[in-house]
């Protein structure tokens, strides 16, 4: 009876003098991850600084085979015409009667398609790409509207270095302009 | 045209008492069950057993039309959508196998006891989470909805789109979500007073990534465990997922494997080249996070009609504001010449759907309905043209403009673009 009164009143206690009780008291269990953080698979997420990318290289023509093996079913034999939406061509659409929101009309980061065709492509496969594959689509795909030209060569040095026509056409309405 | 309430109810009530002084007037009850077996007037199901019971519970098979409507990449059919059909719900909670979908590369199966939460980045120190340990920490519970920044997108479009209600709007849900506070686990990490975004990470067949402002992780948002009050739906994030009040859906990411602390926003796919809003000038919104109220007409709408003229119509719908409550919803019925205020049904939760009604008197005549409303920062949901003069149409994602039923003479119903 007594034990279960004071149980009753130390429940009170919380309540009536903690802000928010109802996270007073729980045990911490997260484990240390020092060494899983270190870990690629948990590093995937590559930044417009580079940040991320994995040593490696590819070339346009090279991209251009594995396109065609692993891409140009969904995305059409150019990156055009597939089920899903285009991928190149229509760069300085954005203010046209039609604009087309292509990788190269309007993604503003190259190191975004690194960090999007290694973690989702193919659909039907992803993370079975090398680096080297995907430095070699992104060669391939960013030199079709020559915005880099066709013999170069991207790596992790480079990629982030590639200047893309869209760079300045975001507005950020977080946080300022809510 | 609206007839106010007070009318309704009025109108109700005679009906109520001449049914009543119809059966003073009738034959009493027993003398009807002077026959010796009831067996001819009675259905069925009152003259066998019942089905035995069930481990889980289904609908009923007369309910089968009440169906999420699927749009997937024929390509890909793990990439697409599904639409919780808002036309034949009422009250405000979304069933679990009603919830709207937007998978990316199809739901993945995963095994609780294989899946691990890591919280890393700008913290004091690493910190991962098994399913088990995340199941003993203090939860809370919150029903809120969750919508896709892409709902409703055919209201860019030129001609108005013949889709039932939720087939057109119904990439929003409605549910209670129970989970930790996101902000007990950063805080356990410990975070860096250089810490501003945190990168979301999910485990699905795109390995999902997107950034969300660490001030939001550490106010209201869940790492949600239950929907609606059971374990989280396999298409809902099981065994875990963000849960973001109010703000758009991409960002409560499912099947949740990772948060990492960062100075800047990743840039990501999903938060540059999508889910983002390019304007006539050339330029596109980003960081559009919260989602503007919003409100439609369920029923009546399109794919039903109005069988009686003249006729009573219990108009009904669904208002949300990802700002806070919803104050007002207004409904016209001439195409927004008048507009009348529907009665809200309560509770009124911040950031949740809440259900309005008003009875309406058709006389059989050409009308317009739509809805309009209001939420406690005072912000209007606006007109389509409005909404196209602020943003032109090819911003795809954040439509939230009046939606406009047109009854016909007939009873038939369409849908129109208003003003």
């Amino acid at each position: 009876m007594s034990t279960g009164f004071s149980f009753i009143s130390s429940l009170l206690l919380i309540a009536c003098f903690s802000h928010s009780y109802a996270y007073a008291e729980y045990q911490s269990l997260g484990k240390s991850a020092e060494q899983l953080s270190t870990q690629a698979e948990w590093n995937l997420t590559i930044t417009p600084d580079g940040k991320g990318l994995p040593i490696g290289k590819g070339s346009s023509a090279q991209g251009t085979k594995i396109f065609a093996m692993k891409c140009a079913g969904c995305h059409g034999p150019a990156g055009i015409g597939g089920s899903a939406e285009p991928l190149v061509g229509e760069v300085g659409s954005l203010t046209s009667e039609y604009p087309e929101k292509t990788i190269n009309s309007y993604w503003p980061y190259a190191t975004t398609l690194f960090d999007y065709i290694r973690r989702a492509m193919p659909i039907d496969a992803p993370f079975s790409l090398s680096a080297n594959e995907v430095y070699a689509l992104c060669a391939y795909l960013l030199s079709e509207d020559d915005i880099i030209p066709i013999d170069q060569e991207l790596n992790e040095e480079n990629l982030p270095q590639v200047s893309m026509p869209n760079r300045d056409g975001f507005i950020a309405i977080f946080p300022d302009k809510y | 045209m609206i007839k106010p309430t007070d009318s309704r109810r009025q109108f109700l009530q005679k009906i109520a008492l001449g049914s009543a002084f119809a059966g003073t007037f009738s034959l009493p009850v027993w003398a009807a069950q002077t026959k010796l077996s009831l067996s001819d007037d009675l259905p069925e199901w009152m003259k066998t057993s019942g089905k035995g019971f069930s481990n889980y519970g289904q609908p009923s098979p007369h309910e089968q039309q009440v169906i999420r409507w699927i749009s997937a990449n024929p390509d890909a059919l793990g990439n697409g959508v599904s639409w919780t059909p808002l036309h034949d719900l009422q009250g405000t909670i979304t069933p679990n196998g009603l919830h709207y979908e937007r998978h990316h590369n199809g739901v993945p199966q995963i095994d609780p006891t294989q899946h691990t939460l890591l919280v890393n980045g700008l913290v004091d120190k690493p910190l991962s989470f098994d399913v088990a340990s995340l199941l003993r920490y203090p939860m809370i519970s919150r029903t809120c909805f969750i919508e896709c920044g892409g709902n409703s997108n055919s209201g860019w479009r030129t001609n108005p789109i013949q889709s039932k209600a939720g087939y057109a709007h119904g990439l929003v849900s409605n549910a209670e979500w129970t989970g930790i506070p996101v902000r007990l686990l950063l805080q356990e990490a410990g975070i860096k007073t250089d810490a501003k975004w945190v990168i979301a990470e999910g485990a699905d067949g795109a390995a999902l990534n997107i950034s969300i402002p660490l001030e939001k992780l550490l106010d209201d948002a869940l790492l949600a465990l239950y929907q609606n009050g059971e374990r989280l739906r396999p298409e809902n994030g099981y065994p875990m997922r963000l849960v973001l009040p109010g703000w758009e859906g991409i960002l409560n990411v499912k099947w949740l494997r990772q948060l990492r602390l960062s100075k800047q926003p990743a840039m990501t796919r999903d938060e540059t080249s999508q889910y983002t809003e390019l304007q006539p000038d050339g330029t596109a919104r980003q960081f559009t996070f919260i989602m503007e109220a919003k409100s439609l007409i369920t029923s009546p709408s399109l794919g039903m009609m109005l069988p009686d003229n003249p006729g009573t119509y219990q108009l009904s719908g669904l208002a949300w504001s990802g700002r806070g409550k919803i104050t007002r919803v207004e409904i016209s019925a001439d195409g927004g010449d008048t507009w009348t205020d529907a009665e809200l049904h309560g509770p009124i939760l911040d950031r949740a759907f809440t259900r309005f009604s008003l009875p309406w008197h058709w006389q059989g005549d050409y009308s317009v309905l739509q809805s309009r409303a209001t939420d406690e920062t005072g912000y209007v949901q606006p007109t389509r043209n409005d909404l196209v003069a602020n943003r032109g149409t090819y911003g795809f994602f954040h439509y939230n403009a009046i939606v406009s039923w047109e009854i016909t003479e007939t009873g038939d119903i369409n849908h129109v673009y208003g003003i």
